[in-house]
């Protein structure tokens, strides 16, 4: 039993996860031995009422009150049971405990963003601490998208024109894989982001010191992470590949044409501009897709940005 | 034989058996000749043969995409198309899947051809409004051509607002083209519910009418009912983006939470549009080749009913994550599993008809082995995926690809083929070679098994749908179900053989193959064109396997064209006029 379950779903890393495992494990092997009975059922009557000549005569059986209310009374009973074991699930998956520690996540063709207390944000990377219990705060930029960490069992849609929340309490110090689970375009399937689990007192660390060691780093240097960890390179590559965004290599102070036939220099003004409204202005053959990074990038970082992008012609 | 004579309503009307002539040289297909005769007949036969034709190219299209997707899907990364290529490629095999093969498949083909020969009717209640559909269905689909070759469509069949409000591409004629095929769907149904209602030969009472009839009729209800809905919403869609009425979109006021349960609204029920007429199948090829009266009538036949009813209250259920109220949840989770309670119902009586017959394992027989199996794992997926809490980890992920393939291929399509094979000798008077019948059922079989199931395991280890890139760890999965793809694809173009083998030089087929004692099989094969050249009396039940035959072939005395046939025996019916329901 533990091993099937162990191949079927991911490892438990949320309070929550034992809940719903117990009530799959519970369906498959309930669907299991019913549909062994009635395999083996088809395949018996296939074979012992197989036609031996075309006189045959079949006995005529109508129905059989007692039979047809014992089938329909089990299957009932058996659903409700599964109805009841999942509303309780639910209701425990939708009630987050009242000390639950709350981060702001807002979804953005096609990157995440995680805003912690202390106003800083990350992108693709959500910080949390592990045996405490976390309340995700959610809405989206645009599209409809949806927020899922298989680990911890736990999925909602995130929508543009209101809040929507779930909570989890994380078990086990780690990594853990958080997908974009509604459709939302291209890059959906890069929609990629990871949730970290640290220890208490890690956690707080981190909280304090995060995006303080950046002042330490170059600028270009600090640029080059910060593509990365804002997830612009989903979209843009330094390489000159073609993907959905025009790529980084040989941008600086080139000639660009836009879509209404105005020629630009690719200056700081222009690269500032493109992060902070990115829809002001769009390189001709682009669709106006890209997401703002007003209040999730500040000026400094920004700078970095264009330190990065004047380094790689 | 009726035996309420002492009542006032009742009138003697005299019958003798009508023999099916065999091998007839005049019938449907040779009749009227000519391309021109074929676009204007009004003939239900035809026109579910020019329905045949169509689903079978759209089929075709939709399955070469498949085949593209999962070969794209043999790699984590860029195998040989791009991502936007990949999305409009998905959109395409699920809408064309959709609304060009699975929901006309069984009503518009099988429906057409069969439900008049059932009822003993010349043509349907309103023939012409019959070639209507076919056409309005043609146009639907040359607007949806359209929208492919200017710009395509990547919304995902479902084109959730606001992303197929703001996509590029051109959503608005696809849209159209669902929003004129929807017509076609809704005047099908209609036309079927009027026939049953109105055309059914003496004697066939509601509680003769075949179960197949059952099936088409809980369906035509659903069409009717919920089509118009889908209308509505797209409707509603075309006037947001023209003329800017914020309905749905969240930047002009509106809510795509709202757009959701409107579609789900219709679609849902749609399943149902799909599998029920399948169920109708399935109840008369096991009946046929088990030799033997089906069990629970009643219970199949209301539980029809009862699916296409509680099915318009469980489109929540598509939308557990959506952000709907707990409370909206738990209620759609509830009634959920109240739908299932019928469905397996269905399974049981099944089985319970097979119980003591005399088993045929011909290759409709096998399909429909095939399509219990399936569509019993299906059934018990979709019972995982209606409880809240595990729903909540398997929503979107390819957990629910695999069960809507089970459900919608396992089921639906292995009913769909079990029909084909079943009526085929009817409908063109020519047997198929059942060798490799049974072997293109094996293989599609396998081939299925081996597609889907891996996709149940990688859905709940979190693989979610729709993915263009997918993590690593994925990728065993991935290959071994797209190399169950290219094997399914093998048992399609075995399949494609010997049925156009059966077409050019099959065998001829004798009126009643199959020794079945329903109304359809008591014609000729291929059928005249009016069906029946006399008029069919029925004194027994369409199962009624443990009454002789000549009880199963009588007709109206004094029919006009009795001349044609040799009467052996004359045989006084009392008909009660007014039938008891």
């Amino acid at each position: 039993m533990n091993r099937f379950s162990e191949f079927m779903l991911p490892p438990q890393k949320s309070t929550l996860a034992e809940h719903t495992d117990a009530l799959f494990n519970f369906v498959n092997v309930t669907s299991i031995i019913l549909l062994t009975g009635i395999t083996i059922a088809i395949i018996y009557f296939a074979w012992k009422y197989r036609r031996r000549s075309e006189n045959d005569v079949t006995p005529v059986i109508t129905h059989n009150n007692k039979l047809e209310i014992t089938w329909s009374v089990i299957p009932l009973i058996l659903v409700m049971i599964v109805f009841g074991w999942g509303l309780n699930g639910y209701m425990q998956l939708t009630t987050p405990p009242a000390d639950a520690y709350e981060i702001r996540v807002v979804g953005k063709s096609w990157l995440w963003e995680f805003h912690y207390e202390t106003g800083f944000v990350s992108v693709n990377e959500l910080h949390v601490p592990v045996n405490r219990p976390v309340k995700l705060v959610m809405s989206s930029d645009d599209v409809l998208h949806s927020f899922y960490i298989p680990d911890f069992r736990v999925k909602m849609d995130v929508l543009p024109n209101r809040y929507t929340s779930l909570w989890f309490e994380a078990t086990e110090i780690g990594e853990s894989v958080i997908f974009c689970t509604e459709y939302c375009g291209t890059a959906h399937s890069n929609m990629l982001a990871t949730a970290h689990v640290h220890s208490a007192d890690d956690f707080i660390t981190w909280l304090e010191t995060a995006g303080s060691a950046d002042d330490s780093l170059p600028p270009a240097e600090l640029g080059e992470q910060l593509v990365v960890r804002n997830a612009c390179n989903t979209c843009h590559s330094s390489d000159g590949a073609r993907l959905v965004g025009p790529t980084f290599q040989g941008l600086w102070m080139a000639e660009r044409e836009m879509q209404d036939g105005e020629i630009i220099i690719a200056d700081e003004n222009y690269i500032r501009e493109s992060i902070l409204d990115p829809n002001a202005r769009i390189t001709a053959g682009y669709q106006p897709v890209m997401p703002s990074y007003a209040g999730t990038l500040n000026d400094r970082q920004i700078d970095a940005i264009i330190e990065y992008i004047k380094t790689i012609q | 034989m009726a035996t309420n004579e002492a009542t006032s309503n009742v009138k003697r009307i005299q019958v003798r058996r009508f023999k099916p002539e065999e091998f007839p040289e005049k019938h449907y297909l040779n009749e009227e000749k000519g391309i021109w005769a074929w676009m204007t007949t009004v003939d239900h036969k035809k026109i579910g043969l020019m329905y045949l034709a169509s689903i079978t190219f759209f089929f075709f299209i939709a399955g070469v995409l498949a085949i593209l997707l999962r070969t794209e899907l043999l790699t984590p990364a860029r195998s040989f198309m791009d991502a936007d290529v990949y999305n409009q490629v998905f959109t395409l095999h699920g809408a064309i899947m959709i609304f060009f093969f699975l929901i006309p498949s069984v009503p518009a083909v099988l429906g057409n051809f069969v439900l008049p020969m059932q009822l003993g009717a010349k043509d349907v209640a309103f023939p012409r409004l019959n070639l209507a559909s076919f056409y309005i269905y043609v146009i639907g689909a040359l607007f949806t051509f359209f929208a492919i070759f200017t710009g395509g469509v990547d919304t995902g069949w479902t084109f959730y607002t606001p992303y197929s409000a703001t996509t590029g591409g051109n959503v608005m004629a696809m849209t159209f083209g669902v929003f004129i095929l929807g017509f076609s769907s809704i005047l099908t149904g209609l036309n079927f519910i009027v026939t049953i209602h109105k055309m059914r030969s003496p004697g066939i009472t509601w509680n003769r009418l075949p179960l197949n009839l059952w099936g088409l009729y809980a369906t035509s209800i659903i069409q009717i009912l919920a089509t118009p809905v889908l209308a509505i919403t797209l409707l509603l869609l075309t006037m947001e983006r023209l003329l800017s009425i914020g309905i749905f979109d969240p930047a002009l006021g509106g809510d795509p939470v709202l757009y959701q349960h409107f579609f789900w609204f219709y679609s849902h029920p749609a399943v149902y549009i799909m599998i029920v007429p399948g169920f109708g199948i399935i109840s008369e090829v096991i009946s046929t080749f088990s030799r033997k009266v089906i069990f629970g009538y009643w219970a199949i036949a209301l539980s029809s009913l009862a699916i296409a009813f509680i099915g318009f209250l469980v489109w929540g259920h598509h939308m557990f994550t959506a952000g709907q109220s707990s409370l909206a949840n738990m209620v759609f989770s509830f009634l959920t599993f109240l739908v299932g309670i019928p469905t397996g119902i269905k399974i049981f009586n099944w089985l319970a008809t097979m119980y003591k017959g005399s088993i045929d394992m011909k290759a409709p027989m096998l399909y429909a082995m095939v399509f219990l199996f399936l569509f019993t794992i299906g059934g018990f997926t979709g019972i995982m995926l209606g409880a809240l809490s595990v729903d909540i980890h398997l929503h979107d992920t390819y957990y629910v690809v695999a069960h809507f393939h089970y459900v919608m291929m396992g089921g639906m399509v292995m009913a769909f083929f079990a029909g084909l094979h079943y009526w085929w000798p009817k409908m063109f008077g020519k047997m198929y070679s059942e060798f490799w019948a049974r072997i293109a059922c094996a293989i599609l079989f396998i081939g299925f098994n081996m597609t889907f199931l891996p996709q149940f395991v990688m859905g709940a280890q979190g693989m979610p749908r729709r993915y263009f890139n997918y993590i690593d760890q994925f990728q065993s999965f991935h290959v071994f179900s797209t190399i169950g793809a290219y094997v399914m694809s093998v048992a399609f173009l075995i399949m494609a053989a010997y049925l156009l083998h059966s077409l050019l030089k099959g065998k001829r087929a004798p009126s009643n193959p199959w020794g079945s004692r329903a109304l359809e099989w008591q014609s000729s094969s291929p059928p005249p064109l009016h069906n029946f050249h006399h008029v069919p009396v029925i004194i027994n039940g369409p199962y009624d396997y443990h009454k002789p035959m000549s009880e199963f072939q009588l007709g109206i005395a004094a029919s006009h064209n009795g001349h044609h046939h040799h009467g052996e025996e004359a045989v006084t019916v009392d008909k009660s006029e007014k039938e008891q329901a």
